[in-house]
């Protein structure tokens, strides 16, 4: 994946760009042959040899800058592909492209080859693309929007005018450049190749090392956190302060399957923990924007909040199906917009309290805008506990009395309290906060505790588990330690394995794939005290080995194969990676744990419970 | 010209617009809040900025409004729908125009472009500010023909 933080893009093993949408994540796709076994009909760009060769690929050390090796019979080549970035500064005294997409390929060793196909389809496909050919590269109007390919070295505008290809024999030490850009409402800036290209792509290494370097983490993992922190900034939308879940649509849960949903949307479930990360990392500015964006771009439906928005805090789209694409590997039906858009998940009110309650114990007081904000959220959560939901996994199924929900709900109340207690809110009504809070605490433990299978359960008075109950130490509602959440882990562990450290989310027949931050969620409880230190490192280093060679997570990993499964690369994933890390960190230093309860909601602990 | 009238009315006319601004906030229609955007070019302070920006937006409405009534003098009359009208241009301008160029002139406003720095800045508008709600070029387009109508069927020409 390479991106600027307005949009991304996904570069294939083989040097192909197969997904890239713009101006914006949630945008239709101009390259789409991720999601259709015909490229021709989605969609790409390819720049590779002509000739078989092996591939290798990595990021330029801590940027998001990729270089992919090709080594062939008689030569070798490295493709550098970036979307290139510049501080706002550069940008006053520079005339930039508003949307670049630059590639630069460069034999390295004997002579090759080089084969460049160039085949833009809009809408996601849907729609025709002609190209035309003038003195300064290759024009393609589309939608609002203008695209210009310019490139070192001519392309050939094929007859119908739908694509463009070359072939180009490179010796050592020659270069081709190419950039894609493009513009909506006022003229596209050509951006020139040659030293331009070459100046920007050393910007870019260094803009993005800069922000790397800001990572203030010293703990264990440090190359995999920082990858992680990267792929999280790539999901930011830098305009707004947003943070997108993921930068695809459809990437099947099942290959062949229906599961597929469009994740190119901000989902408010990730809030605590991507806040968690980007202080926890030491990035006040990402962790500031996006409070902001969290708790006033989503006015429109207060004191009401839904699970997910778009990048400006507007309703996600209705859900559509792009019949013309078959989906990856026939994983039908591609759909753009996600009708989970009405759905009433409780439980992102205490991620969004929770997330801001973590900004105030690091920054500081909250203006009387915002703390009227949050407690318009806390009465919401007082009136509504109580009420079933879809909760946190979005089932299509309709809603439940789920547990985690309820626990989300108690977290919320108990932030509000402490936020007040702290006097970084003014307002709270504490009796009625109190009062329900502790409804809920006394109904989690009666009836989201089922003490024939000794476990904490994924509904009101069932018995089927949820990983996400592992939560339940983070948010300060039992310790760790505690016997209750021992015996939760074990029961999970024995119900939701996925083999080698992997965890399902729950029960699902066919099973899905094992979910992503589940493990990691594994890692933090043990960190945390339900295991040893020893085991959570343990866990940590088997589940790192399930990123991809660019160290990237999706959503979920098929446990029989090591397969990425569902949206790529997925933040939820990689804040649970993020963390993971900065608990063991927290733990190894003797650190506090910043997100567990700050409330006075001391519980009085059975004796005999802690270990 | 009638300055006696058009201070009245004027003033009138601007209170009921920005009344007519916060209601569709505060209903969930729009989020676009012009005394908060005005305001925030002087201080980054959400609570200060509300009470500079109300400051602020009422003296430009009332400014705004010299135009309307230099516009009914001209016409040699006035009346509730020549008012409409010329709001409705005055609103379409706003949202054409204005919201185009306000990423640019505003410090503490990001453009379309922003990134990858991240700065808490205030989200930009978009074409018609269809960033800030899809009904807000409707909730501007009726708070400034209401504003039109007050001035048109107020104002006495002299």
């Amino acid at each position: 994946m390479i991106g600027d933080c307005l949009s991304t893009a996904l570069v294939s093993r083989f040097g192909s760009v197969d997904w890239l949408c713009w101006p914006r994540f949630d945008s239709p796709s101009i390259f789409g042959a991720l999601l259709d076994r015909d490229r021709e009909k989605a969609g790409y760009w390819s720049i590779a040899p002509v000739q078989a060769a092996q591939v290798q690929r990595a990021y330029i050390p801590d940027s998001k800058v990729l270089e992919t090796h090709f080594s062939c019979r008689g030569g070798r080549a490295m493709l550098t592909d970036l979307m290139p970035v510049a501080s706002e500064a550069y940008k006053r005294e520079n005339l930039v492209p508003a949307h670049e997409l630059l590639r630069q390929i460069a034999c390295t060793e004997g002579e090759l080859e080089i084969a460049v196909a160039f085949r833009p389809r809009a809408d996601y496909g849907c729609a025709p693309v002609k190209i035309r050919s003038n003195s300064y590269g290759l024009r393609m109007e589309v939608g609002r929007g203008a695209y210009w390919l310019r490139s070192s070295t001519p392309i050939k505008v094929d007859d119908d005018g739908a694509g463009a290809h070359a072939v180009i024999r490179l010796k050592r030490g020659e270069v081709l450049q190419f950039s894609l850009s493009y513009a909506e409402q006022s003229p596209t800036v050509l951006p020139a190749l040659g030293r331009r290209a070459t100046e920007a792509i050393q910007r870019s290494v260094t803009w993005w090392q800069q922000w790397a370097a800001k990572a203030k983490y010293e703990g264990p993992y440090r190359e995999a956190v920082v990858r992680s922190a990267l792929a999280l900034k790539l999901l930011a939308y830098a305009p707004s302060g947003a943070i997108a879940a993921a930068a695809t649509t459809s990437l099947p849960e099942r290959v062949g399957d229906t599961l597929n949903w469009d994740y190119r949307y901000c989902w408010l479930r990730d809030a605590s923990l991507t806040i968690r990360s980007l202080l926890g990392l030491g990035y006040r500015e990402e962790a500031e924007s996006f409070i902001t964006w969290l708790l006033h771009a989503t006015r429109l439906t207060q004191p009401e909040l839904r699970i997910l928005y778009t990048v400006f805090g507007q309703l996600a789209p209705k859900e559509q199906n792009i019949e013309q694409l078959s989906g990856y590997y026939d994983s039908r039906p591609v759909r753009v917009g996600n009708d989970a858009r009405h759905q009433l998940q409780l439980d992102v009110y205490g991620e969004v309290i929770e997330a801001s309650a973590q900004y105030a114990e690091r920054h500081g007081k909250f203006d009387r805008t915002t703390q009227k904000v949050l407690i318009g959220l806390g009465k919401y959560v007082a009136h509504n506990w109580d009420q079933p939901d879809e909760g946190i996994w979005e089932p299509r199924s309709g809603r439940e009395n789920n547990t985690y929900s309820r626990l989300l709900c108690w977290t919320a109340l108990d932030r509000l309290l402490a936020l007040d207690e702290k006097g970084f809110i003014k307002g709270v009504p504490r009796a009625e906060f109190k009062r329900e809070r502790e409804r809920i605490r006394e109904q989690l433990e009666t009836r989201g505790w089922n003490a024939k299978i000794q476990s904490y359960v994924s509904t009101l008075d069932g018995d089927s588990l949820d990983a996400a109950l592992l939560r339940i130490p983070w948010y300060g509602f039992e310790e760790a330690d505690c016997e209750r959440m021992k015996s939760t882990y074990r029961k999970i562990r024995e119900d939701l394995g996925a083999g080698d450290g992997l965890l399902y989310r729950y029960r699902r027949e066919p099973p899905e794939g094992a979910f992503g931050i589940c493990g990691f969620w594994c890692v933090e409880h043990l960190a945390l005290g339900g295991g040893s230190l020893e085991e959570a490192h343990n866990l940590f280093g088997r589940l790192l080995r399930y990123a991809n060679d660019l160290g990237l997570f999706s959503e979920e990993i098929d446990p029989a194969t090591g397969a990425a499964l569902g949206n790529f690369p997925q933040a939820f994933t990689h804040v649970g990676l993020i963390s993971a890390a900065l608990t063991l960190e927290e733990q190894e230093r003797g650190k506090s744990h910043p997100a567990v309860h700050t409330g006075s909601d001391v519980k009085a602990t059975p004796a005999g419970e802690h270990a | 010209m009638n300055w006696g009238s058009w201070v009245i009315w004027g003033f009138a006319a601007t209170i009921v617009l920005t009344t007519i601004s916060a209601a569709t906030q505060g209903l969930g229609l729009s989020r676009m809040n012009l005394p908060f955007m005005l305001g925030t070019i002087f201080t980054p302070d959400r609570d200060k900025a509300k009470l500079y920006g109300f400051g602020i937006h009422v003296m430009a409405g009332w400014v705004f409004s010299l135009i309307y009534v230099l516009i009914f003098q001209a016409l040699g009359a006035a009346g509730w729908w020549r008012g409409i009208i010329v709001g409705l241009v005055h609103a379409l301008f706003v949202l054409v125009v204005i919201m185009g160029l306000l990423p640019g002139l505003h410090p503490r406003m990001a453009s379309e472009q922003h990134g990858p720095e991240a700065q808490n800045m205030l989200e930009p508008p978009g074409f018609l500010a269809l960033h800030y709600g899809v009904q807000t070029p409707l909730a501007i387009l009726i708070s400034h023909a209401v504003f039109g109508a007050i001035l048109g069927t107020f104002y006495h020409l002299k």
